[in-house]
């Protein structure tokens, strides 16, 4: 996984200042979860204030995606507590389906909807969601296809596209519900090397514009450039957690210092 | 073979295939000389062409009885059957193979909405013709109230006419266009259901599909027709016609459960888990993303239960209604025409293929108009 790492000084160098607020957006409060007997994430507490931008990292396995994949209640949780933007997770369908409003994401795979169009594929959630007129619905889904540099691409179908594009239409997708936190489960992991560069880019502009994010990514070049912190997962806890200078240049946990000399050599 | 020639490197131009895998002369040697066995085959298949099809078209044509309007033309020397295809026979029938017994006088009415239902479609398959959302709305929705009223009669000063008299083709359709058009949504419900978490909902849905799957049609329609009447309170009684539509449609319904349930398992869960991170709840999720694609995935499972049904309507037979097979019967049981059963049973087959067929071709283009690429 190592060698598709870009490095930090490859990617666009952030222009503004990126500051967190004090409003608390994420809270999870001793959260387990159990895949049948497996007891897959171990008394997670982590608090996210508004405009933080968090990596999530560690070995497969570790229970990472699971864990921000709770956020927005793809997985559930079995015991402790997760409170998103003031609303408690619990198996209240529309205290979901609000959750979900306001949470972007944006998978491995993409997820695009083979079956629409690029533009249908954005406007969607807006005008059925949001109850968004059309007409409004598609001038804010050519604005972000814009930021994400392919507005040329909107009447194509997905699998005529890239899968740098692909992935940069998945998070304009998002972003045209307006969302207050982003979530990112290994953006680039299914990307080519060449490729990994641009959704990349379109992320940190992202954080510049102070949007809220949790990545669960591998690449170290990303978590030095944006990151205000940086959590290391193994096993289903959290070992670590340090703002990204002292994460990389001095990991206390010997199970991070083994992980980084992994990631980090070659 | 031709001459080298050098090139410099880098600038090659692009050059003409070689002759023989081009042309009339390629495709020959490509598709049927290629090797020994295919060349074996080619001639086997000639050979066979040979045996079968001039003795086909000679009985269907060039033997046949073509003009007349009493069996005087189909008749041989001895006065018996001639031994090739009789067609006066089809055209003095025509009528009640197309529509029964149903009243001459009333027979308008049946075309009429034969007329609509061809100028909507027309209305659909044009690219230029505007509406094509309401076109489909009114022959989905109004459309079938309005063929059930001028088709039963009773009300709005029309004549009513018993199902009895209704025959021929028109009962096929009516049988085979009622069945699709209800099986299509009842399957879909069925398959959500049997894909349902809530476990009462789901064993529900496992029973009723098979328990219609596990017994043959024709036992279907005889309860309906014989056992059904008998659970029913005194003076109650359903149309027979209505009994057989019930049971046809939820014969159906369970295949196309199966068959839409298939294609649901083939939507990978990256659809469902993008379309619920949107905040999509479970009926926008299934309506905008899943079932379209589910749905695609299956037109030829879907279409194929179709032509199965359509061709199923014949069994209606067995519970005494006359359904255009059944009209073909009745009309080569008529002592002027006895002995021309097969010159019935060619055109049947012959309608029946260019319904099915039409199906197999719109499915077919339907596939290719909704290709996306991937």
């Amino acid at each position: 996984m190592s060698d598709s790492n870009v490095s930090a000084d490859d990617l666009h160098a952030p222009t503004k200042e990126m500051t967190v607020g004090d409003d608390l957006v994420i809270e999870i409060n001793g959260m387990h979860k159990w895949y049948g007997s497996f007891h897959v994430l171990k008394d997670i507490n982590l608090k996210v204030n508004l405009g933080e931008r968090i990596v999530v990292c560690g070995p497969s396995g570790s229970g990472k995606s699971t864990m921000i994949r709770c956020i927005n209640r793809l997985e559930e949780h079995q015991q402790g507590q997760i409170v998103v933007g003031g609303i408690e997770l619990s198996n209240d369908l529309k205290k979901i389906d609000e959750i979900r409003r306001e949470v972007g994401m944006c998978f491995q795979h993409f997820n695009l909807f083979p079956h629409l169009s690029i533009m249908e594929n954005l406007v969607l959630a807006p005008m059925w969601v949001r109850n968004i007129p059309r007409a409004q619905a598609e001038e804010t889904a050519m604005k972000y296809l814009e930021r994400v540099k392919i507005p040329e691409q909107a009447a194509k179908f997905p699998g005529q596209l890239s899968g740098g594009q692909q992935q940069r239409v998945a998070i304009a997708r998002s972003l045209c519900m307006s969302p207050k936190i982003m979530l990112f489960d290994e953006p680039t992991s299914a990307l080519d090397p060449e490729m990994i560069k641009e959704v990349l880019d379109v992320m940190i502009e992202l954080a510049e514009e102070g949007m809220t994010m949790i990545c669960v990514t591998h690449e170290m070049g990303f978590a030095k450039t944006v990151a205000n912190r940086v959590i290391f997962m193994d096993g289903g806890e959290i070992i670590e957690e340090n703002e990204p200078n002292s994460f990389f240049d001095n990991p206390q946990h010997e199970r991070t210092q083994l992980f980084l000399s992994q990631i980090l050599a070659h | 073979m031709a001459e080298q020639t050098q090139h410099i490197v880098g600038e090659h131009p692009d050059l003409q295939p070689p002759a023989s895998t081009v042309g009339a002369y390629g495709w020959i040697r490509e598709n049927l000389i290629s090797t020994p066995i295919n060349t074996f085959f080619t001639i086997l298949a000639i050979y066979l062409i040979y045996l079968l099809v001039p003795p086909v078209l000679d009985w269907l044509i060039f033997s046949a009885a073509w003009v007349g309007t009493d069996n005087t033309v189909c008749k041989n020397e001895t006065g018996g059957p001639i031994a090739a295809a009789c067609w006066p026979f089809v055209v003095a029938w025509f009528k009640p193979f197309m529509f029964g017994f149903y009243p001459d006088s009333e027979l308008w009415r049946i075309k009429l909405t034969y007329w609509i239902f061809g100028l909507g479609v027309l209305a659909l398959v044009i690219p230029a013709v505007p509406f094509k959302k309401w076109v489909a709305v009114f022959l989905l929705i109004p459309y079938p109230v309005i063929c059930y009223y001028m088709y039963a009669g009773g009300s709005f000063g029309l004549v009513a006419v018993e199902t009895p008299l209704w025959g021929g083709l028109f009962l096929t359709l009516v049988i085979a266009i009622t069945g699709i058009v209800a099986s299509l949504p009842i399957g879909i419900l069925l398959a959500l259901g049997r894909r349902s978490n809530m476990p009462v909902v789901k064993a529900v849905c496992i029973a009723f599909i098979e328990l219609w799957r596990g017994v043959p049609l024709i036992s279907v329609l005889f309860m309906s027709s014989v056992m059904f009447p008998l659970f029913m309170p005194e003076g109650v009684n359903f149309d027979k016609l209505i009994r057989a539509l019930v049971g046809v449609t939820l014969f159906s319904s369970a295949y196309m459960a199966e068959v839409v349930r298939g294609g649901l398992q083939a939507i990978p869960k990256g659809q469902y888990e993008g379309a619920q991170a949107l905040g999509l709840n479970f009926g926008k999720m299934m309506f905008f993303i899943v079932m379209p694609q589910a749905l695609k995935l299956v037109i030829p499972g879907i279409v194929n239960t179709f032509i199965g049904l359509f061709k199923d309507t014949t069994l209606v037979g067995v519970i005494g209604l006359f359904d255009f097979l059944g009209m073909v019967q009745a009309g080569s049981s008529n002592k002027d025409w006895l002995g021309y059963l097969t010159t019935g049973f060619a055109f049947a087959a012959l309608v029946y293929w260019v319904f099915c067929f039409g199906m197999s071709q719109y499915s077919q283009h339907l596939e290719r108009k909704l290709h996306t690429g991937h």
